[in-house]
């Protein structure tokens, strides 16, 4: 018998689990419509890889993932797509977000697909392509893509695999059922596990609350090697951090992961999804889910296609919408609550509760905080409720973080203890969101900081690059000056600008010389160069020169009586100006 | 179909804080019965005068901070602080002593601080320790038990309260102040020649004391409050005692078990120091401010001048008690060191 450890605090609220469970698990069968969230899990929400109108069948890609922590999407039956549109979710939000829409043609046709041969050939990397492309996202309620933690932290070794069948929360009895039920797929799943992890202790964790589901897994995991460990029945056992706690004494650390301490942690619904999916070669195209509460004649659980209408689900169990005031997708203890009832089963919905208007009563108006402590005594992760609440309705966000505000599980254990009806998981969950918010702006501010900074360093060098190079000019010069000082030769500079002065005076004194008579010289000018013309062109004549140059000379008397002429005409119209 | 939208949890337990408070109000009935028993109607005229005074209080003040007072009056914090006020005070107070004390409880302690939840000093204490400062002849004047002096019957206890002028007021020293002013007898003599020591400790205080931890026994089985400040204080009171017991000389302070069953000591550890808004918060800090607690009653009971010591001590240790609770907060889950990371 192995040892089980205990947490600290856990409460026992009333289990409510016996009226889902009297019947065994029914096919949902094929809706009208289907409508698929594009997020479905934590992580980037999957690409469209199909048209509006185009045909779909049974278990075909319809959207890839679009990173590394994020999973596909497959038609759950075969039809066409009418919409690819913001959708209303299942999101404690209540706001709508990309969906596709497939219409069924209810023939549920499959697309041609098959397991493996052997998975105990397949390396690890190609399981973990196979379960990354069945779109496998945590079952358990969180959603987190499987193969993403299984693939985990290169280097570190996985020494325990855990895997979770202790469904904790009130109501809820999906795993339970899928235990009673499927406890051979369950073991085939961990078997496929084991063989990519190689970890060294195999435990399967069930609350003791579970006798069916004790016996069917002890029957399917003899001679297995895998452990089936019971433990009290104590909320929230089922949570990560807990179980791992209740099974090997060792804690998480804080900001941490399993892994960091050798552990991963499946649910018994992954590991049979994962079964499918290796062997049978079927993506994740439905879940197990509780639909149970007293606005509901019969509880119980279905097998349900991804996308089905929650109203259609409901319908199925016997839904009394007058007998309830409020829908819950979960357990009363985590779980949310839905605006309506047209909101789609996600890979997520592992319960959804349709409470009595007396059976699970609106909080009444909360009382002062007395600081009793029975949050402090109740809280699984060991903090203190009352200070965390003080805290956070004064927003001191740094007391808040001291005290560990970030280790809160939301597990609502405090809420539901405390005497006040003080709704203590809200301030918690407000408090973080603005501290993240706070903890952006910070960032953002950093880094405009150290861009302003970065641009002034880069200004300042510039400006001190310029100011080296004037100066190095600057000597250079002097330094020139000096030397030539030292040869006995003048200033080079000094000879600049008397050279300089020297020009100038000479231009003054030319200005003053050439400005008497302006126009009479031209025409004496003319009348000196044509004389000279008509002799150079008369030596020629007589000297039998060539004709070309005769005629050059002729052209150049011609054009030189004919300005002389014009000349002549200017003076003679300015002389009659200045004589009038 | 309109669904209502609240965040979880959708579940609730069954505990409520009036609920808490009317246990607290039942456990304290053993005690009062013991008192009323041993020195007359004078304890549960107190005790109801404080009641009605209380909740006066309490309305004026809800009202004043423009609060509906039916919701406030429902949480039973104020009878619970009324009440047990209206223990600590001597029998036989005239209704103005009363008055007074409750009103310096439920106006300043409680409501100038923002009403319950939010008082770092143990209301019920400071009305306490308002009227012995202030009135120290009338809060040191002590009922004799029965046995010693005929006990005042009901019409005498309501004449005592409303027209203290015309009651001729019979008082003794307790058994405490007798230690106290106690040089040259050895215990063993002391207790043969002084009329109001009876078995373990005075005549009628033991009984009371017993009832009281009687009353804290069912509460802790409730799960009202844990054990560790109560037994913490009475650890620290009974140790303290043990060290200076000095084996029953004339300066001896007197034996643990003496300690333990006189004066508030029971009445203070389960009713008074349990009180969560004014003690520190976490376990170990409960047990820290229990000790405290534990540890000033023995000093001012022995060395101090007053005749019972819980009172201040409470005091101190509420004033301590931020202080302790830095120092002692929890390891929280996946932290190797209180606080911080790990």
């Amino acid at each position: 018998m192995r040892r089980v450890y205990g947490f600290h605090g856990g409460i026992h609220p009333a289990e409510n689990k016996h009226q889902s469970l009297r019947s065994p698990i029914r096919d949902a069968g094929i809706p009208p419509q289907l409508t698929l969230p594009l997020s479905q899990h934590i992580g980037a929400p999957s690409r469209p890889l199909v048209q509006v109108g185009e045909r779909v069948l049974k278990g075909q890609m319809i959207a890839e993932a679009s990173g590394y922590v994020s999973v596909p999407l497959h038609a759950p039956s075969s039809g066409t797509i009418a919409a690819i549109e913001d959708r209303p979710i299942p999101h404690p939000s209540g706001l709508s977000a990309p969906c596709i829409v497939i219409d069924c043609d209810g023939r549920d046709e499959w697309i041609e697909h098959s397991g493996v041969a052997d998975f105990r050939d397949c390396e690890a990397t190609e399981l973990l392509e196979l379960i990354r492309s069945a779109g496998i996202a945590g079952m358990g309620g969180a959603g987190f893509p499987a193969a993403v933690k299984l693939a985990g932290k290169p280097g570190a070794s996985i020494r325990t695999l855990i895997i979770n069948g202790t469904e904790c929360e009130p109501y809820i009895t999906a795993d339970d059922i899928l235990m009673q039920e499927r406890a051979t797929e369950i073991l085939e799943g961990i078997a496929i596990l084991r063989h990519l992890l190689r970890p060294e202790d195999v435990l399967l964790g069930v609350e003791d609350n579970k006798p069916a589901a004790i016996a069917a897994l002890e029957a399917a995991a003899a001679g297995t090697g895998v452990e089936v460990v019971t433990f009290p029945t104590k909320y929230p056992s089922g949570g990560e951090k807990q179980l791992i706690e209740i099974l090997t004494g060792k804690q998480v650390p804080s900001g941490g992961l399993p892994a960091d301490i050798g552990i991963v942690c499946q649910n018994v619904g992954t590991a049979v999804a994962v079964s499918d999916a290796i062997l049978r070669g079927r993506p994740l195209l439905s879940r197990i889910t509780t639909v149970t509460g007293e606005a509901v004649a019969e509880p119980q659980n279905f097998e349900v296609l991804l996308g089905t209408p929650m109203q259609y689900l409901l319908d199925l169990a016997g839904f009394r919408p007058e007998r309830c005031e409020r829908l819950v997708m979960g357990g009363p203890m985590m779980g949310f609550t839905l605006a309506g009832t047209q909101v789609p089963v996600v890979k997520t919905s592992n319960c959804l509760l349709a409470p009595g208007v007396t059976e699970l009563p609106a909080p009444p108006p909360a009382q002062s905080c007395i600081r009793c402590g029975l949050c402090a005594e109740a809280c699984p992760a060991s903090l203190l409720p009352q200070q965390l609440f003080w805290f956070a309705q004064g927003k001191e966000f740094e007391k808040l973080e001291q005290h560990n505000l970030f280790d809160c599980i939301e597990c609502g254990a405090c809420s539901w203890v405390c005497p006040s009806h003080i709704p203590l998981v809200q301030y918690y969950r407000a408090s973080k969101a603005e501290i993240l918010l706070l903890r952006r702006d910070h960032e953002r501010a950093e880094q405009a900081r150290l861009r302003f900074e970065a641009r002034q360093a880069r200004i300042a060098r510039e400006e001190e690059e310029r100011e080296a190079k004037r100066a190095a000019r600057k000597q250079a010069a002097e330094k020139r000056a000096q030397l030539a000082a030292a040869e006995g030769g003048e200033d080079p500079i000094q000879a600049a600008i008397e050279r300089a002065k020297a020009k100038k005076a000479a231009q003054q004194a030319n200005g003053d010389t050439a400005s008497p008579a302006p126009a009479v010289a031209p025409l004496d000018a003319l009348r000196q160069k044509l004389a000279k013309s008509e002799q150079r062109l008369a030596q020629g004549r007589e000297a039998g020169e060539d004709a070309k140059i005769i005629n050059a000379l002729e052209a150049t008397v011609t054009r030189l009586q004919g300005k002389l002429a014009e000349a002549e005409a200017d003076a003679a119209s300015a002389t009659e100006a200045e004589t009038r | 179909m309109s669904l209502i939208r609240i965040s979880s949890p959708h579940a609730h337990g069954a505990t409520s804080t009036s609920s808490v408070m009317r246990q607290v109000l039942l456990a304290t009935l053993p005690g009062i019965a013991v008192l009323t028993y041993f020195f007359g109607f004078g304890t549960l005229v107190n005790v109801l005068w404080a009641c009605l005074v209380g909740v006066a209080c309490e309305t004026l003040a809800v009202s004043l901070r423009g609060h509906s007072p039916g919701f406030y009056l429902k949480d039973y914090s104020v009878l619970v602080t009324s009440v047990l006020l209206g223990i600590a005070l001597p029998p036989y107070a005239p209704w103005w002593l009363i008055g007074i004390g409750v009103a310096a409880a439920v106006l300043m302690a409680k409501h100038l601080y923002g009403g319950l939840g939010f008082n770092p000093f143990n209301p019920a204490m400071v009305g306490y320790v308002v009227l012995l400062i202030s009135f120290p002849v009338q809060m040191t004047a002590w009922a004799p038990p029965r046995g010693l002096a005929e006990v005042p019957g009901l019409w005498q206890a309501l004449q005592a309260c409303f027209l203290p002028a015309s009651y001729d007021a019979v008082t003794m020293a307790t058994p405490l102040d007798v230690l106290r002013q106690n040089d040259g007898l050895l215990m063993e003599d002391l207790w043969q020649q002084t009329a109001q020591f009876g078995r373990w400790a005075g005549i009628g205080w033991e009984w009371a004391n017993l009832a009281f931890l009687a009353g804290g026994a069912w509460l802790l089985y409730r799960r009202i409050f844990t054990w560790h400040a109560p037994l913490a204080m009475l650890g620290a009171l009974a140790l303290m005692a043990a060290l200076f017991y000095d084996g029953g000389s004339s300066a001896s302070g007197g034996s643990p078990l003496f300690h333990l069953l006189s004066g508030a000591t029971m009445f203070g550890a389960f009713f008074i120091v349990t009180d969560p808004v004014s003690s520190a918060v976490s376990v170990r800090g409960r047990l820290v401010f229990g000790a405290l607690i534990g540890v000033l009653v023995y000093l001012i009971r022995v060395w101090g001048n007053y005749p019972d010591a819980v009172a201040f001590a409470v005091l101190i240790a509420n004033f301590a008690a931020p202080f302790i609770d830095h120092y002692t907060q929890p390891r929280s889950y996946g932290h190797r060191k209180t606080g911080g990371k790990p």
